[in-house]
């Protein structure tokens, strides 16, 4: 059983309710919308570092290097 | 001299919760700032934590800019602190008994503007690492704030003995 705490501040009153099935597949759709964007975030982060590898290996510099040729 | 700051509510949690929320927050305040030390049970180090104001998940009313570090490299993007990693926390897959700590100011919440808020925010790992940031956030609806509720972005409970202090601060 999954449960939320809500606290009322008018009170002081505790109260621990079981999630709805409603609740509870939106928390899973949440969680795996998010997934799936940190995983396009982490190929796109992948393939921006491999093609910058790969244009420094073309130019035969080293990553700074190419920094001091841009400061 | 008056009372300035003052403690609204707290919690402690005794067993493990999909989420965690103050309601009916008094408007009697100028600023409210929210206090937490947590832990979710994603089988990683790090976990996000969202928020989201008066029961309002609409992830399009919610906006955040975000700087964050893990000790040899730094970043900022966009995020959403509904449903994003606006807030950083240690997951179940870290050191045990490590908690992420982290604080939430919201000004003016009862008042009528759009209500922006500040975090600052540590995933803990008691190890060679540590992931934090900082984040300016705005939500773009107009109606005080009277509940926030926190959850937890990939785990899906918040862990027991995680704490939450919510302060009221006055301006006089």
């Amino acid at each position: 059983m999954t449960t939320k705490l809500i606290v009322d501040c008018s009170t002081g009153i505790t109260t621990e309710v079981e999630l709805t099935a409603e609740e509870i597949a939106e928390r899973e759709a949440m969680a795996a919308e998010y997934a799936v964007q940190k995983a396009q975030e982490e190929a796109e982060a992948a393939a921006k570092a491999e093609a910058k590898a790969q244009l420094l290996d073309r130019l035969g510099i080293t990553e700074e290097e190419a920094q001091l040729l841009l400061s | 001299m008056a009372t300035t700051y003052e403690i609204i509510d707290s919690i402690t949690l005794g067993s493990d919760q999909a989420s965690v929320t103050f309601s009916a927050i008094p408007a009697t305040f100028t600023d409210l700032k929210v206090v937490f030390s947590t832990r979710t049970n994603r089988a990683n180090a790090i976990d996000g934590l969202g928020f989201y104001f008066n029961g309002d998940t609409t992830a399009a009313r919610y906006t955040s800019k975000v700087l964050i570090g893990n000790g040899s490299s730094a970043l900022s993007n966009s995020a959403n602190p509904s449903n994003d990693e606006g807030i950083f926390t240690t997951g179940d897959g870290s050191t045990a008994n490590t908690f992420g700590n982290s604080e939430i100011y919201i000004p003016n919440y009862a008042g009528s503007n759009q209500k922006s808020s500040s975090i600052d925010s540590v995933g803990e790992y008691n190890a060679t690492t540590v992931r934090m940031n900082i984040a300016g956030t705005l939500y773009n609806q107009t109606t005080a704030i009277s509940s926030i509720t926190f959850i937890p972005i990939t785990g899906t409970t918040i862990l027991t003995n995680s704490t939450f202090y919510l302060y009221g601060i006055s301006n006089a």
